[in-house]
């Protein structure tokens, strides 16, 4: 013994700077929770799926919804105006304003529908047929179908309506953008809905991680009796579930992003599909680099979180007996 | 090193673990506290641990008033003090040096520093070529020796030790309470609780006779086995 202590007050003291030490710690306590996790793969996976399906979710109606909104969009610019022409002017006038109209800058293109081809084609596809023969004279217009230019805003399209419904010849002009403002209307209470949602399930998972963690601790009661026996504090015996928090979290973040990402793929065949029905160049919008870090920094928060709650509450009423 | 000083511990149910017992212990003493169980001898140990606090009384260990030390700052208080229980506690779910590791670990000792000090410690108690294997795997002698390297690891000036030896054969008691004798010898305060007479009076040393928590005279001690 008496050698031993003189052999240690000789020896040359070679002290790691406190920071080095504690990075140390931490660095070997969240490997040693890994460790436990891995240790109890089923469980720990069943954890984790829980999170990542949690996290999933609204991520992937926040992305439907992106998409919605932007498809939905690209419609909104390819708007046509029916400007309606009174009954009075005759085709060769009506012919003439639409090469009026061409030549403005918003406006990229004019189709001329004569009365006599508007009648045809109801009668064609309204199934009205021998009805509409009873008719004495053509009840319909001639018609210009107004396609915008590219370049147009919003304001610019508000300006074009209403100097088409200004024109003298114009009776009536016809925008089909109400369904447009109504879906964008519904959208946006959707949104609202995956916030409320998101939130409920943000303490969801902090229930859960809580949870996860209040067994983990009971199970390792002994250990942490122990533990502050020879005289560790509460900072000391939770810093192991802090970083089992923290794993969840992390892991739970990066496999919702992994559903989400392998949702998407399972949807780009079909959604090509459509897009080729419809002769458009649809593509799904994917998440963006902020979007998916969010999505692992919000796992990793709750994570933390729901230990830091649990642990504050239960390592404080473990002492030893 | 300790000092009691008329100190009381009733239990919410009444009765008294201890009734004004006033008792000291000089630094560097290596002492026994017997007693039929249920005379205070653990009772006397978890208020020097602060595991729990008198009633009345007070309980001044190394210069410190236990009643001044704040929850908080009992882990710290905690650290100074080495301790060894009967039933060892050790941690079964990792190797005898990790487990003597952990005060040296909670306190924050690099690493190297760490792993020296734990084979000082091993050395010390004869197991140091056990160091990589599971305390389940160890005798009942052998895991109490890990417990005594866990208690001395960091250097501790006084060891508790609560009925270090009730679950070992008298060979092997023998064996501890030598290793006990070599701490004193380099200067540790040893506050050791006992009911093995036979054993304490070969070892020669001074003990404190507990009865329903008083102090007893010691002539008056019979050990009933003989």
């Amino acid at each position: 013994m008496a050698v031993t202590r003189n052999a240690d007050a000789v020896a040359p003291v070679r002290r790691s700077s406190p920071l080095a030490i504690w990075f140390a710690r931490h660095t070997s306590i969240s490997i040693g929770s890994l460790g436990r996790l891995f240790r109890h793969p089923f469980s720990s996976f069943m954890i984790i799926l829980v999170i990542a399906v949690t996290l999933a979710l609204p991520a992937a109606i926040n992305l439907i919804v992106k998409n919605a909104r932007s498809i939905s969009g690209s419609w909104d610019n390819a708007l046509d105006f029916s400007v309606f022409l009174k009954q009075e002017l005759s085709a060769d006038e009506a012919q003439g304003l639409g090469r009026l109209i061409e030549q403005r800058a918003d406006v990229d293109s004019v189709l001329f529908i004569s009365a006599s081809q508007a009648l045809g084609d109801f009668k064609e596809h309204s199934g009205f047929g021998a009805a509409l023969d009873q008719l004495p004279e053509n009840p319909l217009p001639h018609t210009l179908v107004v396609r915008p230019s590219g370049g147009n805003t919003s304001a610019s399209m508000t300006l074009l309506h209403e100097e088409l419904g200004n024109l003298p010849e114009s009776e009536h002009v016809q925008v089909d953008t109400e369904w447009v403002q109504r879906f964008h209307a519904i959208l946006d209470i959707v949104k609202q809905a995956i916030t409320i949602g998101a939130a409920l399930l943000g303490i969801a998972i902090v229930v859960i991680i809580g949870n996860t963690i209040r067994l983990d601790i009971e199970n390792r009661r002994n250990e942490i009796e122990v533990t502050k026996l020879i005289g560790a504090s509460n900072a000391f015996v939770r810093r192991p579930f802090l970083w089992t928090g923290f794993w969840y979290g992390l892991f739970g973040g990066l496999m919702a992003l992994a559903l989400v990402f392998y949702g998407l793929f399972l949807l780009q065949e079909p959604v090509s599909r459509l897009a080729g029905l419809y002769q458009s160049n649809i593509a799904i919008a994917s998440m963006s680099l902020q979007e998916a870090v969010a999505i692992v920094g919000v796992g990793v928060f709750l994570g933390l979180f729901g230990s830091w709650f649990t642990t504050a509450r239960h390592m404080r009423r473990i002492e030893p007996r | 090193m300790i000092q009691l000083e008329n100190v009381t511990k009733r239990f919410p149910g009444g009765q008294e673990a201890l009734s004004g017992l006033s008792l000291a212990v000089d630094k560097g003493e290596m002492v026994f506290v017997t007693g039929h169980s249920g005379a205070g001898k653990s009772t006397l140990l978890r208020l020097i641990a602060l595991i729990d606090r008198p009633t009345n009384g007070q309980v001044v260990v190394d210069g410190q008033n236990t009643a001044r030390v704040k929850r908080r700052k009992i882990p710290a208080y905690r650290r100074q003090i080495g301790m060894v229980f009967q039933d060892h506690k050790l941690l079964y779910d990792r190797p005898v040096a990790d487990n003597v590791a952990l005060p040296l670990i909670i306190a924050g000792v690099g690493h190297r520093d760490a792993s020296r000090k734990v084979r000082a410690a091993l050395d010390q108690v004869g197991l140091l070529h056990k160091e990589k294997q599971r305390p389940e795997t160890l005798s009942a002698g052998e895991q109490q020796r890990v417990g005594i390297a866990r208690a001395i690891v960091s250097r501790p000036k006084l060891l508790i030790a609560d009925e270090p030896t009730g679950n070992l054969d008298p060979e092997l008691s023998l064996e501890v309470m030598r290793i006990f004798r070599r701490f004193n010898e380099v200067g540790v305060t040893l506050l050791i609780a006992s009911h093995d007479i036979a054993l304490i009076d070969r070892l020669g040393c001074r003990r404190i006779a507990l009865a329903d928590g008083r102090l007893q005279q010691e002539e008056e001690e019979v050990d009933p086995w003989l």
